[in-house]
């Protein structure tokens, strides 16, 4: 590895470090690292809706919007990375299919990712499940992806 | 509405919190702060090294607000089986549909991206439905 890209992943890993601790003192702060808030959130019809999720939605876009519209005029980011902003923009059955099965689950305990592994940070170490779960679904998913295209490229061989 | 719980003064600056530390790793790293996606790397990526800092600072930072704010004592009242069950449909259903709250839902919605707004609605109308037919069957 030359000297360059040394310091760039060691960049990477300072910047990394304080950007994450940034969203968990935001996490912990919104209230979104506890599950009984976000269920509250979610449970519109109830009787005892609680909005304030909202405005963690609110507070974040307000402040990323900017951030974003700063990055899109650049090509490299202070570490020397590229920034890579995603590309996709249509509207697929996968896209659609996940996000059901995300807010069921989400919707199960109250808990998505970020707020997992800050629930984790902040002793409730049961949560540990929740992530390994999180992580082999994750995992999955790719090994599935991943044989598809395996099968499809030997389709094209044939 | 549950005004005892409504928390809007603290839950803003979390966001802004939350923000900036998306606009911070977008311009330092040129990366998404998606977190479904940067840990489903840990396990698919050869970049281990930036995901894995990203959510130790994440995990430390959580544990000591947690602790300075006193959080850190609620009661959890989920088993390890509903556990698995939501864990693994939050860890598909984030692969397939490329993100989460935070990739979609705060990132996505700032890029003005029409395919994070999808997504955003649909899991939101998802989480919904759960939480209601949960409480319906908890209390007929």
């Amino acid at each position: 590895m030359s000297a360059t890209s040394t310091s760039r992943v060691t960049l990477e890993v300072l910047y990394a470090i304080a950007a994450g601790a940034l969203f968990g003192v935001g996490l912990v702060v919104s209230g979104m690292s506890q599950p009984e808030k976000v269920l509250g959130f979610l449970d519109v019809l109830g009787g005892a809706w609680d909005p304030s999720l909202a405005f963690v939605m609110v507070g974040a876009i307000g402040v990323a919007f900017f951030g974003f519209r700063a990055a899109r005029s650049r090509a490299t980011s202070a570490s020397g990375a590229p920034i890579a902003l995603p590309r996709q923009t249509g509207i697929t059955p996968s896209l659609v299919l996940g996000a059901v099965l995300f807010g069921i689950g989400w919707g199960l305990v109250g808990l998505c990712p970020g707020p997992s592994f800050a629930a984790i940070g902040a002793g409730h170490l049961d949560v540990v499940f929740f992530v390994v779960a999180l992580l082999g679904g994750a995992g999955l998913v790719d090994l599935v992806r991943h044989v598809a295209s395996v099968n499809a490229s030997r389709g094209e061989d044939a | 509405m549950n005004e005892a719980a409504f928390t809007p003064v603290a839950s803003l600056i979390g966001g802004v919190l939350i923000g900036l530390s998306a606009t911070l790793l977008v311009l330092t790293n040129g990366r998404i702060a998606g977190i479904s996606g940067i840990a489903a790397g840990l396990i698919s990526s050869s970049d281990r090294a930036w995901r894995a800092s990203f959510l130790g600072g994440l995990v430390a930072a959580a544990g000591l607000a947690s602790w300075l704010l006193d959080l850190g004592r609620a009661p959890w009242s989920s088993g390890p089986g509903v556990l698995v069950v939501s864990g693994l449909l939050v860890g598909v259903g984030t692969r397939l549909g490329n993100g989460c709250t935070s990739g979609h839902g705060v990132c996505g919605l700032s890029r003005l991206s029409f395919r994070s707004l999808v997504a955003t609605l649909v899991f939101m109308a998802a989480g919904i439905v759960t939480v209601t037919v949960v409480r319906l069957g908890a209390s007929p």
